[in-house]
């Protein structure tokens, strides 16, 4: 027996342990090197073709939205749907394929971590990575005419938070399914309303009374709105925004674990 | 920690819904020693491997592993054990070299050893030469080295096998059996499940052979296949009619009979005084003892 081993035992492991957390996120790290590019050219192409779609064509009929240039409305508000689509989609098929088609959750079980250690690793990786991502259309934006501001470097740390939640939730989604097809029920009923009603192409005090109240619980609007803030200038309301997003990775976060459990440990 | 046993189970029960896939199991590994888990599919033996890395949780019984009390402790004693799984799950895009890099860190190997550690594995796998090649690129063969590779990058004291061989070509099976042999000569305790029972044969010190959930014999294989099946076995071939009716006349001359196939074959051969018909005389066989004690019938 080597020193080394007889040394780890020495110490109790914890729950939440960091070590086995980075370990589970070194294997994504890992793994993203082998497809870091794909994702890259379709984060800067996605946006720069709604861009030149909403803002040339619909920028064409619709000259200024809050006081923005539309290419900056839509394009800010882009950051949210990049953040959303990078981390639920990616956290929904992504958990389902490790977990049932690879089975690599098996092998990482058998290793000295937990299921909240595994959940929170793989929502940990996705939200950075979505954060960091989510700043791509900004970056597009501004060779669209977007000026530079400070507050665009709180939009990766925004997006991030936002991502956490969104990974969260694409996690549990995973846990719940039996079949990978019934992410089309999630993705038709859920993803698509939350990321048309969230003031992203259109601002939503324009909808009926019922669907602007809606709003206040789609965590997508008030990512939207901190990150026009953050661009335009940030207001005290944006303190209730980041909360609800807080609360939001929180929440979605136990309901990942919770439910990972159930379905990885029998 | 110094348990006399690696494993040790007590009256592990194990139910899903309205099936009890392990009935009651009475299990131990002593330090050291390869024990072989052998039973027919459906027997319970991948659900025992689950239920010692608490990847499944027993409704009833006492499960402990290299001392640590199972789940209450399972992730101590888990960074101890090394577990190759039935199915391959490597990451097929990354490269040997990284599959392990990630498993170092999973087994918590200090960062200063784990290129060490990393390499003593590449080395077990006889993967020096294509460290850097994506396992999407390996064969079948060196895929399976690789997955056990895997689960010995920390130098674990105890290996969790679920059917190592199963779907490999011969030459690939004896050079992991060697693999295997040299893991247990040097001290660390084995637990391996199979349905080869060559394979049972000859690695494993003592045998367990499950049925339904629990164990219906364990010794040595040489010792069972002496209490259960002799030590000569006739084979008779035939026609089915002609076989149906050495099978009757056999079995009122009191001995026990089993099918093979294409022939009866008769236990305890070697009492025989002539009333048995003619045939081809082999040694008894722990496959002999298997179909014997599990029953001729797949399930």
């Amino acid at each position: 027996m080597t020193a080394t081993t007889a040394g780890r035992l020495r110490r109790r492991l914890h729950r939440l342990e960091p070590a086995a957390i980075t370990g589970v996120m070194s294997r994504d790290v890992t793994n993203f090197k082998t497809f870091w590019k794909t994702t890259t050219f379709s984060s800067i192409l996605d946006p720069t073709i709604y861009l030149l779609a909403f803002g040339l064509g619909l920028g064409t009929i619709v000259a200024a939205v809050e006081g923005m240039e539309y290419v900056q409305y839509v394009g800010t508000g882009m950051v949210a749907t990049a953040v959303l689509f990078s981390s639920v989609f990616s956290a929904m098929y992504g958990v389902f394929i490790k977990h049932r088609f690879q089975r690599t959750y098996d092998a990482i079980l058998a290793a000295p971590v937990d299921v909240e250690e595994l959940v929170t690793a793989e929502v940990a990786w996705l939200g950075a990575r979505a954060g960091l991502y989510g700043a791509a259309p900004l970056l597009v934006t501004m060779v669209f005419g977007l000026d530079p501001a400070w507050g665009m470097l709180l939009v990766p740390f925004i997006g991030a938070v936002t991502a956490f939640g969104f990974a969260g939730l694409g996690v549990f989604a995973a846990s719940v399914v039996s079949k990978i097809d019934h992410f089309s029920y999630i993705q038709s009923a859920l993803i698509t309303p939350l990321f048309l009603v969230s003031g992203t192409f259109f601002p939503i005090d324009g909808l009926p009374q019922g669907a602007q109240i809606a709003s206040n619980f789609n965590p997508l609007y008030h990512c939207v709105e901190l990150v026009r803030h953050a661009v335009f200038g940030l207001e005290t309301i944006d303190l209730y925004h980041f909360s609800v997003l807080v609360g939001f990775a929180l929440l979605t976060w136990r309901l990942a674990i919770w439910r990972m459990e159930k379905r990885l440990i029998e | 920690m110094t348990a006399p046993h690696a494993i040790s189970l007590r009256g592990v029960t194990k139910r899903f819904g309205e099936i009890t896939a392990v009935d009651g199991l009475d299990l131990d590994v002593p330090e050291g020693t390869c024990v072989g888990l052998l039973g027919p599919n459906g027997a319970g033996k991948s659900t025992t491997m689950k239920m010692l890395t608490a990847q499944a949780i027993a409704d009833a019984g006492e499960i402990r592993v290299l001392g640590f009390e199972v789940p209450a402790d399972s992730k101590q004693a888990r960074a101890l054990c090394g577990v190759v799984p039935q199915l391959d799950n490597l990451d097929v895009e990354l490269t040997a070299r990284q599959n392990l890099a990630v498993f170092a860190r999973l087994y918590r190997v200090p960062r200063h050893q784990r290129r060490h550690a990393v390499d003593y594995a590449l080395g077990i796998a006889n993967l020096v030469e294509r460290a850097d090649t994506p396992v999407d690129k390996l064969s079948g063969g060196m895929r399976r080295r690789l997955l056990i590779a895997r689960g010995l990058v920390h130098k674990p004291r105890l290996l969790l096998l679920d059917e190592p061989t199963v779907g490999l070509d011969p030459q690939v099976r004896q050079e992991l059996w060697a693999l295997i042999d040299a893991l247990r000569t040097e001290g660390t305790s084995i637990l391996m499940s199979t349905h080869y029972i060559e394979e049972a044969e000859r690695l494993a010190d003592t045998v367990a052979i499950m049925d339904h959930g629990r164990v219906v014999a364990r010794g040595r294989p040489a010792e069972l296949v002496r209490r259960h099946a002799g030590v000569e076995t006739l084979e008779v071939y035939g026609p089915p009619p002609q076989l149906a009716e050495v099978r009757r006349a056999a079995e009122s001359a009191g001995y026990r009979v089993r099918r093979t196939g294409t022939a009866v074959a008769i236990l305890g051969a070697e009492a025989a005084n002539g009333e048995l018909p003619e045939g081809i005389r082999r040694a008894a066989s722990l496959e002999d003892v298997f179909v014997l004690l599990t029953g001729e019938e797949v399930e």
